[in-house]
């Protein structure tokens, strides 16, 4: 009668059996993240890498790629969970930070900073896109409640696709006759981790943090709402409360993950899906595995970024396109995409 | 769950925005009883349903809760004793029907609560009460639509309130379906001694099945006691501008309308 034994459809009937399978997946996945790379490095760089040494080139390019890995498992982790978190507050299977403009709205601040406010320091970037994220949330809401009737799921994405466009556009005039932050602007723009490094991450960090335990606080509430407001408040929620924090854990987290890797697509989209079809709609285990699940999605992106286009590097926000777009296609052709 | 809760109705008017909908409302809901709600279409009587279950805020005076205004209440606090199903709820695709009932648990836990043997024994008896305990594995969208109703009448029942709330669970059910629902919520009613108040559209099934009727015209109460009392041809007339003739149901013994249109009529000669 408990929850565990609760069928669902899915390659991995067990939860915890799926878990187990997620984690192998992405210590695999971050051994090699550490491992492979431009440049060919032996099993002795790697372990005197890990150890704390720095005598030889290898051991020296191994050392760089453990911020990246660190970045780009929490970057994986904080996409996922926030695309995950958007998809069940709006009851929108295709909500996620890129299509609701979440990121081009982070984007779009920093490069007005970039241009206009001639800031250049990390820590301002991080506030910069988290207030251009939150701001764009805000609007992109309100806009799609606008009119007859309720916000629904097509008006919504509708009016994130609109100021995605818009903001898209405002950023490209705003940096085109700016030859001195073009560079700068655009590398920005592509969505990478590879320039992370520990200082970086701290700025984020506290960010991260409140979003994911904000996360972890309303996993449980989330299960209500998915039954309709009435439902929920009827279970004892104030709805109006959870979905406050629900989003604001959703804009921290990709606000702050924008900030430093730039706008990323399709994770967001892609791994909740997959994820649902995996464990089910339960909220609880649906928000961890989107987690890992994203964290898994983007190492990989970074790493086969480091593989395709040896001896440079494609960057992870290409290589998540690339991936997640025929990747989405093949879920929606196996099975519907589960409405919400 | 014997407990008997008493839910008042004070001098309530409510709306939405500008538009007042109902207008100073004086009920008291019978502990233990069945209580219908009925009247014309846009007559108020689901907004009074939503003001009692505090989804709307009243506009002016109070909905009492064993003395208490629900809407001072902690929202939690009243789930535990407040139950309530909306017209037409919402489950996610996919949804389980164990994970569907096991979610009206939800007040009952804080937030690090762990699920313990009251909850797993709750639902076991929704579901043997709602006669759903086969469909435990099934998803809800493979679900017809009566077997639908009982699993969110089952979610309800695990809340395990003293008091359930339904508006019109018997839409878009076919008269076998609306009457094993009925017959469900009088089976909880005599077992649980759950007082259930609904609002119906069919007046001969809310006469048949309720102990108390409301009768709402224009955002007031216009009729409200027993239903041998309150149906009669004048009441139907004054709710529902109807020509009626009020016969005995042979099968209940309580009042049964039978409405009088401008065709169909026998002849007399």
């Amino acid at each position: 009668m408990s929850q565990s034994n609760a069928k669902h459809k899915g390659f991995l009937k067990q939860k915890p059996i799926a878990l187990l399978f997620v984690t192998v997946v992405l210590l695999l996945l971050c051994f090699s993240s550490i491992a492979i790379g431009t440049r060919e490095v032996t099993w002795q760089e790697i372990i005197g890498a890990l150890q704390g040494q720095m005598n030889t080139m290898g051991e020296a390019s191994v050392t760089m790629r453990i911020p990246r890995t660190v970045l780009a498992i929490l970057a994986g982790c904080a996409l996922g969970l926030s695309g995950a978190i958007m998809q069940s507050v709006t009851r929108n299977p295709l909500a996620d930070p890129g299509i609701l403009g979440v990121n081009v709205g982070a984007a779009f601040f920093v490069v007005i900073g970039l241009a206009w406010f001639g800031i250049n320091q990390l820590q301002t970037y991080v506030w910069l896109a988290i207030l251009g994220a939150g701001i764009t949330a805000i609007f992109v809401y309100f806009i799609s409640s606008l009119g007859y009737g309720k916000s629904t799921p097509l008006k919504f994405a509708l009016a994130g696709a609109a100021t995605s466009a818009a903001l898209s556009s405002f950023i490209v005039a705003v940096v085109l006759p700016r030859n001195d932050i073009a560079g700068s602007a655009n590398s920005w723009q592509i969505g990478g981790v590879g320039g992370a490094t520990f200082d970086s991450l701290q700025l984020v960090l506290p960010f991260l943090i409140v979003g994911f335990l904000l996360s972890v606080f309303v996993a449980r509430k989330l299960n209500t709402l998915a039954l309709g407001d009435d439902i929920a408040a009827g279970l004892g929620e104030n709805v109006a409360w959870i979905r406050a924090l629900a989003w604001l854990s959703a804009v921290l987290l990709c606000g702050a993950t924008t900030a430093i890797c730039g706008p990323i697509g399709f994770v967001g989209l892609v791994v909740p899906h997959l994820c649902r079809l995996l464990v089910g709609v339960d909220n609880r285990w649906l928000l961890i595995f989107s987690a890992l699940v994203g964290a898994c999605l983007l190492l990989s992106a970074d790493v086969l970024g480091r593989i395709i286009s040896r001896p440079s590097e494609l960057s992870v926000g290409v290589v998540t396109a690339f991936v997640g777009a025929p990747f989405f296609i093949w879920i929606v052709r196996r099975q519907r995409v589960k409405e919400l | 769950m014997t407990l008997k809760h008493q839910l008042v109705v004070d001098h309530l008017a409510a709306g939405y925005g500008e538009k007042t909908i109902l207008n100073d409302i004086n009920i008291d809901i019978k502990p233990g009883q069945i209580t219908s709600i009925i009247g014309a279409n846009a007559c108020g009587k689901s907004t009074l349903l939503r003001t009692m279950s505090r989804l709307l805020s009243p506009s002016s005076g109070h909905v009492l809760l064993d003395g208490r205004s629900i809407h001072n209440t902690p929202t939690r606090q009243l789930a535990q004793t407040l139950g309530l199903l909306p017209q037409s709820p919402i489950a996610p695709e996919g949804i389980t029907v164990s994970d569907l009932v096991s979610r009206g648990r939800h007040p009952h836990h804080g937030f690090l609560s762990r699920w313990r043997k009251e909850d797993d024994e709750a639902i076991a008896k929704a579901l043997e009460t709602t006669k759903t305990t086969e469909l435990l594995d099934r998803e809800i969208d493979e679900l017809s639509g009566g077997q639908r109703q009982r699993v969110w009448i089952a979610m309800a029942l695990a809340q395990e309130t003293g008091i359930l709330l339904l508006d019109e669970p018997t839409t878009f059910l076919d008269v076998a379906h609306q009457i094993e629902v009925l017959d469900l919520l009088v089976d909880l009613n005599q077992t649980r001694g759950t007082t259930i108040v609904l609002v119906l559209h069919d007046l001969n099934l809310a006469a048949r099945y309720s102990d108390q009727l409301i009768a709402i015209r224009q955002g007031q109460v216009c009729a409200n006691g027993a239903p041998n009392e309150v149906v009669t041809e004048d009441m139907i007339h004054a709710v529902f501008g109807l020509q009626s003739q009020v016969i005995t149901d042979p099968i209940s013994g309580s009042p049964m309308v039978l409405p009088i249109g401008r065709h169909k009529r026998i002849k007399h000669t």
